[in-house]
């Protein structure tokens, strides 16, 4: 038996970076609690359309919780308040009827918005480009167990790898800080033997970025890690100070 | 310089200086539970510690500790707001698992340093500040010199008035929040945690914590039950000093 619920949603809608923005707020009914939660945005915004009003950014690609490009600050929480999912992942069934769901961009002077819910994370691609890759010198494919790695680093660096990159670790914590991020991406290298040979240089390279981009400073609260919907663990922040300053004491 | 430019380089000095302080604390506490089981010893040290070169250099380093950790507290703070954005969350909550203490670290130090102005001149200024001045040759009665090494004679003045045992309590139960993030935190921001520590390093700040303010608060607590009968008009009010 389908289920459904009438909801009252209060929207954040800018129409520019430069523009002040404001809630609007959106009934909709029946709504199918089997409908995903970016399903619904789907209908609201075909109710807009058809009413003639322009229909509601908001980011979105594979849908299957591994793009990290959904965003979406649902009732206090990056991703909404189910814990180790994406937005996409998020279903209507986790509402009530009558309930009134407040949703806003990802708030950071480093993700500033584009328009509505939609902000630009470009930051972290210049981050990535200032030294989260090992340089390869190409030629002939190395045998496949020619370096032998331990399966606890191993295991370590996937943990890190699995950082989708969405930035509901920006939005989480009140500092606006990006280094549980930063610091997943240097760990799933510098916990490799490949990745190991730069590690020093990719530490200062991407740290000086993320704080040129105006990141703010980590206080250790632990909200990153507890919003993120891969689960980072912030362990891997210590490991990041760890590097960096080890780096910055050589010099 | 990185340990200013540098988000990573800003938080070593909050660790390192918040290190120095814990250290600080936990010799202080020490020394102050030696008041309770002996008053004697306690002005022994109160005036082994007065104004020798080595207890003003530490006393200066430690001044030092505390104003830049103090200092950069605001301007991470200032930093990080800025770096929030201009427009706040409609709608905010504190995820579990998320300290309380640790998003309001600014706010208990700020308390802890308006009790810390209230510590220091009810015992600083008059022990060994009124040594340093003696020597300097600025004028300082008798009696006041005499006493700027009874430590137990201070404890005991302010503790037996209830009101300061009690402000001293509130003083003590914010420093306890502000270390349980702090101990932890510090440890992290110096890079040294991991995965299996974590946890750990999580119980040792807990526990560190609990120890230097138990160690503290059994000073005003040991004053309060000396006392006597609690909040009596006649053992409260009558002798508060005029500040």
């Amino acid at each position: 038996m389908e289920k459904t619920i009438n909801i009252t949603l209060k929207v954040w809608r800018q129409a520019g970076p430069n523009v002040k923005g404001k809630f609007e707020t959106y009934k909709l009914d029946k709504v199918s609690t089997d409908s995903s939660f970016l399903e619904m945005m789907d209908i609201l915004n075909e109710k807009l359309l058809s009413e003639r009003k322009e229909p509601v950014v908001f980011d979105h690609d594979c849908r299957e919780g591994i793009c990290g490009m959904c965003s979406l600050y649902i009732n206090g929480h990056p991703h909404g308040v189910d814990a180790n999912t994406t937005t996409c992942q998020l279903h209507m069934r986790r509402f009530k009827d009558g309930d009134t769901i407040t949703i806003e961009p990802w708030r950071s002077a480093g993700f500033p918005v584009i328009k509505d819910l939609m902000v630009d994370r470009s930051a972290f691609d210049k981050i990535i480009q200032a030294g989260g890759y090992v340089s390869v010198n190409t030629g002939g494919i190395p045998d496949a167990n020619a370096i032998p790695i331990p399966k606890e680093d191993a295991d370590e660096a996937m943990d890190a790898a699995s950082c989708i990159g969405c930035g509901a670790c920006v939005a989480a914590c009140k500092n606006g800080s990006a280094m549980l991020f930063v610091a997943a991406k240097v760990s799933q290298l510098a916990l490799l033997p490949q990745g190991r040979v730069e590690g020093a240089r990719r530490a200062k390279a991407m740290v000086s970025k993320m704080d040129e981009l105006g990141f703010g400073n980590c206080s250790n609260t632990g909200a990153c890690e507890v919003e993120c919907p891969k689960s980072v663990s912030i362990s891997h922040i210590a490991r990041l100070n760890r590097e960096f300053l080890s780096a910055k004491i050589k010099d | 310089m990185w340990l200013i430019d540098s988000s990573i380089g800003r938080k070593l000095i909050m660790g390192i200086t918040g290190v120095m302080l814990v250290v600080f604390l936990l010799f202080h506490s020490i020394m102050n539970f030696v008041a309770i089981i002996n008053p004697e010893a306690y002005d022994a040290i109160s005036a082994f510690l007065g104004a020798n070169w080595y207890a003003l250099i530490a006393t200066m380093g430690l001044g030092l500790g505390f104003i830049v950790h103090i200092v950069y507290a605001f301007y991470l703070t200032v930093r990080n707001r800025i770096a929030r954005g201009n427009d706040r969350y409609a709608v905010t909550s504190t995820p579990e698992g998320v300290s309380w203490a640790s998003q309001n670290m600014l706010v208990l130090g700020i308390i802890i340093l308006g009790f810390l102005a209230l510590h220091l001149y009810q015992f600083w200024s008059k022990m060994q500040l009124v040594e340093v001045l003696h020597m300097a040759g600025v004028h300082t009665p008798e009696e006041d010199l005499l006493l700027a090494t009874k430590g137990a004679h201070w404890v005991k003045h302010y503790f037996s008035q209830p009101v300061y045992a009690v402000l001293y309590i509130v003083w003590l139960v914010a420093l306890w929040y502000h270390l349980t993030h702090g101990v932890w935190s510090s440890l992290q921001s110096l890079g040294l945690n991991n995965k299996t520590w974590y946890p750990r390093v999580k119980k040792i700040s807990n526990v560190v914590a609990t120890i230097i303010v138990l160690l503290f608060i059994a000073v005003p607590v040991f004053g309060l039950l000396e006392a006597g009968p609690l909040f009596s008009a006649t053992s409260t009010y009558h002798s508060l000093p005029t500040l």
